[in-house]
């Protein structure tokens, strides 16, 4: 019986191959020679004149995959390896050549009057910890950004290939954690010096003095002088943006796509190297260039002769307020 | 040296994701990293194409140029590999890619995306030939053993050609000519900055 049935089902399988070669051979003869298959069918280089990223559809859950072709990706190479290198170090380096010329021209601006020995206290304990929070913080970020885009060309030739690898993994951990600490710091600094920070009319005459930076008198000021509300504006424009753009970056492909995470790398990378370049004027201001201001951020108190040339506005209010020690006290004790 | 590269034969790809199963099997590559994949352009329209798109290996890599560790390296048979050792897991190369090759272990935030994963060519890393590390890192190295890259061995429709570049365009060549259609090399012009004339 089975060999009768194994007999039967080659004879079925026979004909059915014979039937469907059978009723193939027309429909193939059928086909005109002159169907041109890829008269209709999609060009790469048109697909690139329309758009500049040829997306189309995958099968894996990853859509990002679903883009085939994104050349814009060399735009943003140049970026970074070109442009991106000019503007960082024309910026830095400039503000840095800048800095010495007039250190070395004009040298610290000293308390013309001398030191009066009584103090007067200018940053609370609260005011001093969220600057150096955002200070500490943002050299940080600043060193570690840095390296990002000058360490493989400055820094990698002499650390050794495993050595800048090891530390720059270490600088980008220490990147994506410490901009908290950076953002909390800039959004406590706006809301703690923005009231005292708005443009005012002695702005306009202290800049139109050039700050007594130049030569001449400092003009009056309040608590902050025109140069200081404008590294305020810088700090909380530039902080702002960088922090904005670097949350993108931290949270990589969230709502975004490739060109626009490309986008915020490029406005992150640009306004934090500027921003750095514009810190270098308030390192120096805070330190070396004017005497006796890092006290201020040190332990909180300035000399009352230096808050009389460089604050006076502030000075007058403060003793308004009582808080300035009186002209009664301006002798000696002996 | 013979300068390898991709060519996927679009009017040959079925769109059977053969290459890459083929792919993910042989360099045992983890869940949610996909080296090579199969991208569908007009689908379900007339003009309907398939490509298979992995890293193409690309004439002067806009991956190793954006590196801001220099992780990449480029063979004598100029296929690009790179260092999982060296890798900081920045993302940068898949900004610069244009074929969105790299790969990251983990989709995590704050910028924890582990080692950069991609097409090796099927040519290992950095490690000696075959052994344990480079097999557990980069998957197998098949250029070492004189073999092509699996993910064109396997294609069902020889759709995708991997080898020297001179040979596999010759190939396509012949078939357009004969055929005597072609929608060309797809990506050639953006990785290789020329392209095959039919």
């Amino acid at each position: 019986m089975a060999e009768v049935f194994a007999q039967m089902r080659l004879i079925a399988a026979v004909l059915a191959l014979a039937f469907v070669v059978a009723t193939a051979m027309p429909a193939a003869a059928q086909q005109p020679n002159s169907v041109n298959p890829t008269a209709a069918a999609v060009k790469e280089q048109q697909l690139l004149q329309q758009f500049k990223t040829i997306k189309g559809l995958g099968t894996i859950p990853d859509t990002k995959s679903y883009v085939l072709e994104h050349p814009g990706g060399r735009e943003w190479r140049e970026y970074r390896t070109v442009t991106l290198k000019w503007i960082g170090g024309i910026a830095i380096l400039g503000i840095l050549a800048l800095l010495t010329i007039y250190y070395l021209w004009h040298g610290s601006m000293r308390i013309e009057a001398g030191r009066s020995g009584r103090k007067l206290l200018r940053f609370s304990v609260f005011e001093r910890f969220v600057h150096w929070l955002t200070g500490v913080a943002f050299v940080i970020l600043g060193l570690t950004g840095l390296n990002i885009t000058f360490g493989r060309s400055l820094i990698l030739p002499w650390m050794g290939a495993s050595t800048f690898s090891e530390w720059t993994e270490w600088g980008k951990f220490a990147h994506n954690y410490i901009s908290f600490a950076f953002t909390v710091g800039v959004v406590l600094m706006f809301f703690m010096w923005v009231a005292r920070n708005l443009p005012t009319s002695a702005d306009i005459e202290w800049f139109m003095k050039g700050g007594g930076m130049f030569g001449g008198e400092e003009p009056p000021a309040h608590k902050f002088n025109g140069g200081e509300k404008l590294i305020f504006w810088i700090s909380m424009l530039g902080g702002g943006a960088v922090a904005v753009t670097g949350y993108i970056l931290l949270f990589p492909f969230y709502g975004t796509d490739i060109t626009t995470m490309e986008l915020a790398q490029v406005v992150h990378s640009t306004v934090a190297l500027l921003y750095v370049a514009a810190m270098f004027v308030h390192f120096y201001m805070g330190t070396i260039g004017v005497e006796g201001a890092f006290e201020a951020m040190a332990d909180g108190t300035v000399d009352v002769n230096w808050a009389k040339e460089r604050h006076l506005l502030w000075y007058e209010e403060e003793k308004q307020l009582g808080a300035a020690p009186s002209e009664a006290m301006r002798q000696p004790a002996e | 040296m013979a300068r390898m590269k991709f060519l996927c034969d679009a009017d040959r790809c079925i769109e059977c994701n053969a290459c890459v199963t083929a792919c993910k099997n042989e360099h045992e590559v983890p869940w949610g990293i996909n080296r090579r994949r199969v991208v569908t352009l007009n689908d379900g329209k007339p003009g309907e194409r398939s490509i298979s798109m992995a890293c193409m290996h690309c004439t002067d890599a806009p991956c190793a140029a954006v590196c801001p560790v220099n992780c990449f390296y480029t063979t004598a048979d100029a296929v690009v590999l790179h260092s999982k050792d060296l890798c900081i897991g920045c993302g940068y190369c898949f900004y610069a890619c244009p074929f969105g090759a790299p790969q990251y272990p983990k989709v995590g935030n704050f910028g924890s995306r582990g080692k950069m994963d991609k097409c090796t060519f099927c040519a290992g890393g950095p490690e000696a030939d075959n052994s344990k590390e480079e097999y557990e890192k980069y998957g197998a190295n098949r250029l070492a053993e004189g073999k092509l890259p699996l993910c064109a061995e396997m294609c069902s429709t020889k759709s995708l050609l991997a080898g020297d570049g001179d040979v596999i365009a010759q190939i396509y060549k012949e078939r357009v000519a004969k055929r005597g259609y072609g929608s060309g090399a797809w990506g050639w012009q953006t990785a290789y900055r020329e392209t095959i004339a039919t």
